[in-house]
């Protein structure tokens, strides 16, 4: 059969993750030491896991409402209230999905027309392009650079504005470069999304993670944002809890009510035991004032400090991100590419670090890593890639 | 103690090989200041000394390492110190604490079999008057040392991942 007739050539056309490649090449490799993963190192607390442990035994095995618990909406709203000043609806303007990247999709789904652009900063998370051309979507990448520390500035936004823009995804704080938007920072594009009459779609997921005093600013608290926002978010990063896959989306109630069609028939609803261990997530961090959430994003910070002073140190320049868990150096110094950089260090040294190229044009010359692993293995890590950056000066 | 303090010795005690200027990256302090702090702390005693954690299952051999609770009868004035003192002095005591419950003593004891283990217990520890009881047990397999899990076949993430 020839499928290649077959199949959708939109699918067919879509270029597989930058990331694959690579990942085939480390995974064959023995004893390896990977700063290439997107995932916190961390357990999900106890008390998280035992109360999803717990519903199970108790028999809560049945499909929850479609847009998921009512108590866990009404514990979202409140968090994010509390903790971000914002204000959703937990009845209309709330639903708990599998996942951010569920919510990803649906909210492309509910906005873009084919044809229609979607601006994506560049880089960005690897699936929000993908995404947009699924729903026969354009993603138009919109350029950020280290020299504004991968914000997105105005300049930038306006000049990839056309008559077809429809959307923007705001990926704050940022993978892979860990950049934040400030208020200021925001305050400066409000006036051109509104201008452009642009949907925002405010993918949040690292909001909990944030570093240097300041807290993660959500763009639908400013005022007249929130009807042109759809909010999304999870547990999966400030709760070490991607495996449950449980986030949510958060939009005015009109537009839910068109987004809720699409859960409802796609997905019915988000895994029981996980809303359930979601629930307890939050309801555990307001009574200890979220604690756990704080002592991992300390551990993050230590860390965080280190690989950047550890990278400038070894000249390769990285600005300090201020978000996320990833540090992105310029390997440009080098005179490679930062897949050139990423493969050959893969091969002489045995370290795995992500391409900046995966996540967009923009990325080329850097190279993504992680610092969802424990002091000792970034030290470590750190180690090689001094000796691999000596090896090659003596060339 | 202040906060970097704490935190000085928190990253010591995960891994002693840090040097001051990996500290004061990591914490946003000067390095000499890491560096007073931590001679403050070898001077004071505080930090006891420096050593790697061994997973001694793995080299050990036929090496034996057995807990010993041992109930003894205060001295009068002295308390459990003095007794205390007189233990500590032999080499096979790797760690020694006072307790609270049942016994008194929690002798940690290293030895390179059994038969020295108990040669310890019988000739040393039992011939001390004020020792009542003494009960040993011995370590069979090691699970976690010092907040270290050693099961190898803990499931990994994956390497890559977007």
């Amino acid at each position: 059969m020839n499928y290649d007739d077959i199949i959708n050539p939109v699918v067919r056309d879509m270029p597989p993750s930058g990331i694959r490649k690579f990942f085939d090449l480390a995974s064959e490799m023995k004893d390896c030491i990977s700063l290439g993963v997107g995932e916190p190192d961390f357990v999900t607390p106890w008390y998280i896991r035992d109360s999803a442990i717990k519903s199970i035994i108790a028999g809560k095995t049945q499909y929850t409402s479609n847009a998921g618990l009512l108590e866990l909406r009404e514990m979202i709203s409140k968090y994010l209230s509390d903790r971000f000043s914002l204000c959703y609806n937990p009845k209309s303007e709330i639903i708990v999905t599998v996942g951010a990247s569920e919510a990803i999709d649906m909210a492309l789904r509910t906005f873009v027309k084919p044809g229609e652009e979607v601006l994506v900063p560049d880089p960005s998370y690897v699936s929000y392009q993908p995404n947009v051309s699924l729903v026969g979507g354009v993603p138009v990448p919109v350029a950020t650079s280290a020299e504004h520390e991968f914000r997105l500035t105005p300049e930038a936004l306006e000049a990839a504005i056309t008559p077809k823009s429809k959307a923007i995804i705001m990926p704050y704080p940022n993978n892979p470069t860990g950049a934040i938007m400030e208020k200021e920072d925001l305050e400066k594009i409000i006036p051109i999304i509104k201008k452009h009459n642009l949907i925002v779609i405010s993918d949040e997921i690292y909001a909990e993670l944030t570093y240097g005093g300041g807290k993660h600013c959500s763009i639908g608290a400013f005022e007249g944002m929130k009807e042109r926002t759809v909010l999304i978010s999870g547990f999966s990063k400030a709760f070490a809890m991607t495996g449950w896959r449980v986030g949510f989306v958060c939009a005015p109630a009109e537009v839910m009510k068109q987004m809720y069609k699409i859960h409802q028939y796609t997905i019915m609803c988000a895994s029981t035991a996980s809303q359930y261990g979601a629930y307890t997530a939050l309801k555990g961090g307001f009574e200890d004032n979220f604690s756990a959430v704080e002592e991992m994003r300390e551990a993050y910070d230590t860390r965080r400090k280190f690989l950047v002073k550890e990278f400038n140190a070894m000249g390769l320049e990285c600005f300090e991100p201020k978000g996320a868990f990833y540090v992105f150096p310029c390997v440009k110094s080098l005179g490679m590419t930062g897949a050139e950089f990423a493969e050959k260090l893969l091969y002489s040294q045995k370290v795995a670090v992500v391409p900046g190229s995966a996540f967009g044009k923009s990325g080329e010359y850097f190279v993504r890593c992680s610092y969802a692993y424990s002091l000792q293995a970034l030290k470590k890590a750190c180690d090689k890639i001094r000796a691999f950056i000596q090896t090659l000066k003596q060339q | 103690m202040t906060a970097n303090q704490k935190k000085i010795l928190d990253l010591l005690k995960n891994d002693a090989r840090y040097t001051a200027s990996q500290i004061a990256d990591m914490l946003c302090m000067e390095v000499v200041d890491v560096e007073k702090t931590i001679e403050e702390f070898e001077r004071d005693g505080v930090i006891v000394k420096y050593s790697a954690i061994v997973n001694d299952d793995e080299f050990f051999g036929d090496g034996v390492q057995a807990l010993i609770e041992v109930k003894v009868n205060p001295m009068k004035e002295k308390g459990y110190d003095e007794i205390a003192e007189y233990v500590e002095q032999f080499a096979e005591v790797k760690n020694l604490y006072l307790m609270s419950g049942a016994y008194d003593l929690a002798i940690f004891i290293e030895g390179k079999n059994l038969k020295e283990v108990a040669r310890f217990v019988s000739e040393k520890l039992s011939c001390i008057n004020q020792v009542q009881a003494v009960s040993t047990h011995f370590i069979l397999k090691k699970y976690k040392i010092e907040g270290v899990a050693l099961d190898r076949q803990k499931k990994e993430r994956l390497i890559i991942q977007p």
